[in-house]
């Protein structure tokens, strides 16, 4: 990758460059700007960022100062402070808070389980040059492009207890047979579940060919010299090279976990057995009480969870970049 | 294995494992398309005939009556206008704004660089809800009489061109940061040395580089844009001002009783996308992978 600019000392990024050595002034970039200039770039930078951290950073912030107090979003002296009264409510007497943690657990171990797997096993296959790889790609990466509302309709349509294709195909459209497939507090969180894992797995091919298309071809055939037979060159050769890739995968993953929110929105708005974090949030909101305290702790419970993921991530790539 | 000599390298002589592979793969990308096909075949019967004979059954004709309902009773036209309302300022604007951040964190050597740049790659992958409260209240407290018909930031296309725009950027900044880092030293070193000024140095020099990964962040944004729900849903609260995604949500609502008509909706809503994705596959493609690749 290309030389870092983000080094601390000017003087050493300039240093090993060629070009700006054989020139007088042996600086970095920051010594030829004038004033004026730098009154531009002072508003490049800050007027985004103030726009990001604002709507971003600032509400992030705002959901943990609000999540100590009650409010009811009417008037702002009706904001008391509660301390941990949220916390405790949420973890010892809200039905469906644990249910929830569950519910985004289960949806992350899937996700990784099943349709990353068989992603990866999509993008080796057709990363073998076969013909109509196009086509099979387009197939199973056209969920990935669609609306998740769009997905959660579509789905709908699959479920439907009267006039759903499974129910059709297994003769369970008939009363006294019917099975619910969304209705059924037992079965709806897998239902989704399906659902999810069907636009997932398109994307996880997507990810990891592009990752496949990094391999050097001349390991494969090394291996191949040595007579490993397939699945011994991907073991020992493919696989491991894909790691940058697989840290992205399992990021991707977790926070889509995370952020699983749409299909069941439109499934049956996180009712009995789909209860998801993001979906308590955010029946907080636009739900009948405006529990705004409340609402905001369930946000700094996915906040804290979120940044356990995202800061290690972070510091990995950025070291890696500072060192490249 | 050895091939006949001369023969073109790609074509492989036929071989059991490659039918094998292939009738796996058509076998697969037919189930995977079964959902969507399905949903076609609903929304090109009549719902009395569905009704009558069951969904599963031989159709006795297909038409298109069921998409030019859905367009016309709900309105559809409209929504897609309101789309085309956010989604167009919201795609430019996230790309005028995150280059310009990346620009000032990868073409100079500023101590807050890094920090900057953390805080919007971070800013990105926040999952939406932990935000959305307090962002909820700020919209309803900004009063904006006349700007926006709602007159506040609340229920109105400014309001969700802003946050699509302040959370997209996170993703955005990251990439062509990354993309402009890429690009040699000299070339922006030798115009400052000229006395060029900064903004040309953006405007006429490094933008214009950027252009193949500005192409495919703006396939990529307009498709993530269009599809969002989440937002829509929570911030705008008038059914009028919705876009096509969250309208879709009501418009369920109101046909319930008619699963062919939904469906033909449905897929009303996605063909924007479709037509984006296979006009412009290579972008969609390399815009998604532009930022997994490093990492």
């Amino acid at each position: 990758m290309s030389t870092d600019t983000s080094t601390e000392n000017p003087e050493a990024a300039a240093e090993p460059s060629p070009g700006a050595a054989s020139r007088k002034r042996p600086t970095g970039h920051r010594r030829l700007l004038t004033r004026r200039d730098r009154i531009t770039l002072g508003l490049m930078a800050g007027l985004p960022t103030i726009l990001h951290i604002a709507l971003v950073w600032l509400t992030a912030l705002a959901s943990i100062a609000l999540a100590f107090t009650s409010w009811n979003g009417i008037g702002f002296d009706s904001i008391q402070w509660v301390g941990l009264q949220n916390f405790r409510e949420l973890f010892t007497s809200n039905p469906q808070f644990w249910p929830a943690v569950e519910h985004n657990v289960v949806w992350f171990v899937v996700l990784i389980l099943l349709p990353t797997p068989f992603g990866l096993f999509l993008a080796v296959q057709l990363d073998k040059s076969i013909r109509f790889s196009r086509v099979y790609q387009t197939a199973f990466f056209l969920p990935v492009v669609m609306s998740l509302a769009v997905i959660g309709f579509v789905w709908q349509l699959v479920y439907n207890p009267d006039t759903g294709l499974i129910n059709s195909v297994i003769g369970a459209n008939k009363p006294g047979h019917y099975i619910d497939w969304i209705g059924d507090p037992d079965l709806n969180l897998w239902a989704v579940l399906i659902a999810a894992s069907w636009r997932h797995a398109g994307y996880m091919m997507i990810l990891y060919l592009a990752g496949l298309k990094g391999v050097d071809p001349a390991l494969r055939e090394a291996s191949a010299l040595d007579g490993a037979n397939e699945w011994q060159t991907f073991k020992n050769v493919v696989f491991p090279t894909l790691r940058p890739t697989n840290t992205v995968v399992l990021v991707v993953t977790i926070i889509e976990a995370l952020r699983a929110f749409d299909l069941v929105f439109v499934f049956n708005k996180g009712a009995q057995g789909t209860e998801l974090l993001s979906i308590l949030v955010t029946n907080n909101i636009i739900g009948e009480s405006s529990r705004i305290g409340y609402g905001s702790a369930i946000a700094v419970v996915l906040l804290v969870i979120s940044l356990a993921v995202i800061i290690p991530y972070l510091i990995a790539t950025f070291r890696k970049e500072r060192r490249a | 294995m050895s091939t006949v000599a001369g023969a073109p390298k790609q074509r492989t002589p036929i071989r059991p494992a490659r039918v094998l592979l292939h009738t796996f793969l058509v076998v697969t990308a037919l189930a995977w398309l079964a959902p969507l096909l399905w949903a076609l075949l609903a929304a090109m019967r009549p719902y009395a005939e569905t009704s009558e004979k069951g969904y599963v059954s031989w159709p006795d004709k297909l038409t298109l009556d069921n998409f030019t309902n859905a367009f016309t009773q709900s309105d559809m036209t409209h929504y897609f206008v309101n789309t085309l309302i956010i989604a167009v300022p919201a795609v430019l604007l996230t790309l005028l704004l995150s280059s310009m951040v990346a620009f000032y964190v990868s073409r100079f050597d500023f101590r807050v660089n890094l920090s900057l740049l953390l805080l919007f790659t971070a800013g990105n992958l926040l999952p939406q809800q932990v935000i959305i409260t307090p962002l909820y209240r700020l919209y309803l407290l900004i009063d904006l009489p006349g700007i926006t018909m709602s007159g506040k930031l609340y229920d109105s296309a400014l309001g969700l061109v802003l946050i699509h725009v302040a959370f997209q950027s996170g993703f955005c900044t990251f990439v062509l940061s990354n993309y402009m880092r890429s690009l040699p030293h000299e070339l922006t070193e030798a115009a400052l040395v000229d006395g060029a000024s900064v903004w040309r140095l953006y405007w006429q020099i490094v933008l214009p580089l950027c252009k193949p990964a500005m192409a495919a962040l703006a396939t990529l944004l307009s498709i993530w844009i269009y599809n969002d729900f989440f937002w829509a849903i929570v911030l705008i609260s008038t059914g009028e001002n919705m876009p096509i995604t969250s309208a879709l949500n009501n418009l369920s609502g109101q046909y319930f009783t008619d699963p062919n008509l939904v469906a033909a909706g449905a897929l009303l809503t996605a063909i924007p996308t479709l037509i984006v994705y296979f006009v412009l596959q290579r972008q969609f493609v390399s815009g998604l992978t532009l930022g997994a690749n490093k990492g």
